[in-house]
């Protein structure tokens, strides 16, 4: 008996029990649905994330922060310094492997003005004109601040979208961008005004979402009441890094040393401490090297007390890495278990199948059915039923998938990949197969005149 | 030479300790074109020698040639195609596959023997012929009397053109004016050459046969020739229908 023919028993044989081999398939469609789908949640994390260690600057950003001083110079506290623009002075002369140093001074609590609206921003921070650089802003109206701005103390400041939407509105509530370069608004009682705003931030999925919402606009009857803010950008936004990005506020450090010392809090002593530093490797693989470098240089203008710390992105990609791999890892088992599930689900069907057969399968090796003929026709009817489950689970995995997608239009957008599908589908065949090869052993080595007498 | 050699064969089966000889020494020749008869009790072993003669059991002593072949020698591979090609079945319960229509069910043994569809489909056609079914080849088993049901299934012992033909109580399980349609069936069968080896307990069927062997308690108790009485076969078969 060739394969097609025996294809065409099993497919018979199948259709016969059309009720009976659709619930046997069940096991394997939910096991390759879940398995698809499940890779598909962790594709969209790791797009996700992916894409936010990109917004902050990549692998190669290191932030420099003080730090608590160690426990065997607790003595010398006094004499600590703390980060100044000494140190990036120093770095700039001293630490080759360093490409780019942006020194930032940060205020909270820093309330923004414009008529009767009032906004805070999360991100308040007094920097040079290379952060633009450094985390990956791009200006879109006006400019960014330069280093006459600085040198002047000017009171010019660069926004992020989500301060133009709170204080003059945002597009889809005025229906126009507005463009917020040349208005004066008053940060802490100080006016300030906008010379710059940078682009929107936000991850592809917002981006698409925010597309379809332009090309199909809600019923005009369904904005219900006055147009208001709701919080930051006004929309719900759920990713944390593009959220943080937009509701940024940028002013030359010069300025915000001048006009804010008095009330920077611990910042307000004469050598103008910074809250942090930001610094940009020339090459990630040389990371290491590099910090060792900024460190041997900042141990020597903090007076050997090691009060700061570098803080790289590398661990944070490390738990990312690492919670994908276990997300990964245990809905990879819970589908495995649900697949081998399908399987039994398989082996019991044919075992039933081939004491029904019983008869048929003595018949079969009276008229002259090898011991491989009778195999390859029990295994293939199992194969061919993990094949139709399998093939049924990569659809239902589609639905699954549009349907969490539906339920997180923006977060993590599940992604289907060939590569899960492909796996899916092959371990689903592999399951037929090994369901099958006991059945099959059993029936082909029936002995045909028991099986002929067999009632 | 003789088509299947049987010598000093017997079969023996052990029940809770008792030992039961289906078949006790037995020793037979049947030659090509022969019409013989295998008659006696129920549980004198007639089954029992009629399978291990179609290569679907195995003697526990002696030996077997089939068609120069030593059965003993033969793969469980090998059994398997000497059973596809040299010997048809017919069963007394028609062992029709009830999910296949009459033309698939004789097809069936073409299938394993690996014929391309075409020549399946004119061969299965012929043997239906031969039965006078060819109008019913689409019919389910379910869907057509016994005595039909018996010729399907003889069509299908025929279809691979076998060197022998055993057929076990083919009657039994039909009213007597069926049985008698399917013992003419044969007798035609026979009388177009074919070598035909009939399993039965009714001695007016036996008579049919030109030779009849009988078997009591597993041995051969008595062995009748009508051609060696001086009888040709068509004689045979008319004496052996006014006993
Ligand atoms: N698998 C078996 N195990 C034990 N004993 C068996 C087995 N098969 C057959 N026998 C015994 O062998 C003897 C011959 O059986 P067999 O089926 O050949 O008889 P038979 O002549 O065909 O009878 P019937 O006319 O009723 O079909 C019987 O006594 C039977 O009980
Ligand atoms: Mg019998």
């Amino acid at each position: 008996m060739n394969l097609f023919n025996a294809v065409m028993v099993g497919l018979k044989e199948i259709w016969a029990h059309k009720f009976r081999s659709l619930l046997t398939m069940l096991g394997i469609i939910l096991g390759v649905a879940s398995l698809v789908g499940m890779s598909a949640l962790v594709k969209g994390m790791e797009n996700g994330m992916k894409e936010s260690l990109i917004a902050i600057g990549g692998l190669e950003r290191v932030r420099l922060e003080e730090n608590d001083i160690p426990a065997y110079q607790q003595h010398l506290t006094d004499q600590a310094v703390g980060c100044t623009m000494n140190d990036v002075y120093a770095l700039e002369k001293s630490a080759p492997l360093i490409k780019l140093i942006t020194p930032e001074m940060r205020l909270r609590d820093a309330m923004m003005t414009k008529g009767s609206k009032t906004f805070s921003p999360w991100v308040f921070s007094g920097t040079s004109p290379n952060a633009l650089e450094m985390n990956q802003h791009t200006v879109e109206y006006g400019r960014m601040f330069n280093e006459i701005d600085d040198e002047q103390a000017r009171n010019v400041c660069v926004v992020g979208t989500g301060i133009r939407d709170g204080l003059f509105g945002a597009p889809e509530q005025l229906g126009y961008e507005f463009n917020p370069v040349g208005e004066q608004v008053t940060i802490k009682g100080q006016p300030f005004t906008i010379i710059g705003m940078f682009q929107r931030y936000e991850s592809e999925q917002e981006r698409k979402a925010r597309e379809y919402i332009k090309e199909h606009p809600p019923e005009p009857g369904n904005t219900n009441g006055p147009s208001r803010s709701k919080g930051w950008g006004g929309k719900r936004s759920n990713n944390f890094v593009f959220t943080m990005k937009n509701n940024t506020v940028y002013i030359p450090l010069n300025t915000m040393w001048v006009k804010f010392r008095s009330t920077a809090g611990s910042n307000n002593i004469p050598d103008a401490r910074l809250s942090s530093m930001a610094v940009k490797v020339a090459d990630v693989n040389s990371l290491e090297q590099a910090i060792q470098q900024a460190h041997n240089v900042l141990m020597h203008t903090h007076k050997g007390i090691e009060d700061f710390a570098f803080q790289t992105q590398e661990d944070w990609a490390e738990t990312i890495g690492k919670a994908i791999k276990n997300a990964r890892m245990s809905g990879g088992i819970i589908a495995a278990i649900s697949l081998l599930v399908g399987g039994i689900g398989i082996m019991n069907i044919m075992l039933a199948s081939i004491t029904e057969r019983i008869r048929e399968i003595g018949i079969r090796k009276a008229i002259g059915a090898t011991f491989l003929d009778v195999f390859i026709q029990i295994l293939v009817e199992s194969v061919v039923i993990a094949v139709i489950g399998g093939a049924a689970g990569l659809l239902a995995s589609m639905g699954l998938v549009n349907f969490l997608q539906f339920l997180s239009p923006t977060e993590n957008t599940p992604v289907i990949t060939l590569n899960a599908m492909a796996m899916a589908f092959a371990f689903s065949v592999g399951i037929g197969i090994l369901a099958g090869l006991f059945p099959a052993f059993k029936a082909a080595k029936l002995d045909p005149i028991q099986a002929l007498r067999y009632e | 030479m003789a088509l299947i050699e049987v010598r000093n064969v017997s079969k023996l089966y052990h029940l809770g300790g008792e030992e039961i000889r289906a078949l006790d020494d037995v020793s037979l020749d049947i030659d090509s074109g022969e019409f013989i008869s295998i008659i006696g009790p129920s549980g004198s072993g007639k089954s029992t020698l009629m399978h291990i003669l179609g290569c679907l059991d195995s003697p526990t002593k002696g030996t077997i040639k089939l068609d120069d072949t030593m059965i003993e020698n033969a793969t469980a591979h090998q059994l398997a195609g000497i059973r596809n090609r040299k010997i048809g079945f017919v069963f007394q319960f028609f062992n029709l596959l009830p999910k296949l229509n009459v033309l698939q069910n004789v097809e069936l043994p073409m299938i394993y023997s690996g014929l391309p569809a075409k020549q399946r489909r004119e061969h299965s056609m012929e043997a239906l012929k031969l039965v006078g079914l060819e109008n019913r080849s689409k019919h389910r088993p379910m869907q057509i009397s016994g005595g039909q049901q018996q010729r399907v299934a003889i069509a299908r012992a025929l279809v691979n053109n076998p060197k022998i033909v055993f057929a076990d109580e083919p009657t039994g399980n039909l009213d007597s004016h069926t049985g008698e349609a399917i013992l003419e069936l044969f007798r035609k069968l026979s009388t177009e050459g074919r070598t035909i080896a009939l399993v039965t307990h009714d001695p007016e069927i036996a008579a049919v046969t030109p030779r009849r062997i009988e078997i009591r308690d597993g041995k051969i108790a008595k062995e009748v020739d009508a051609r060696l009485a001086g009888l040709d076969r068509a004689g045979a078969v008319i004496a052996g229908g006014k006993p």
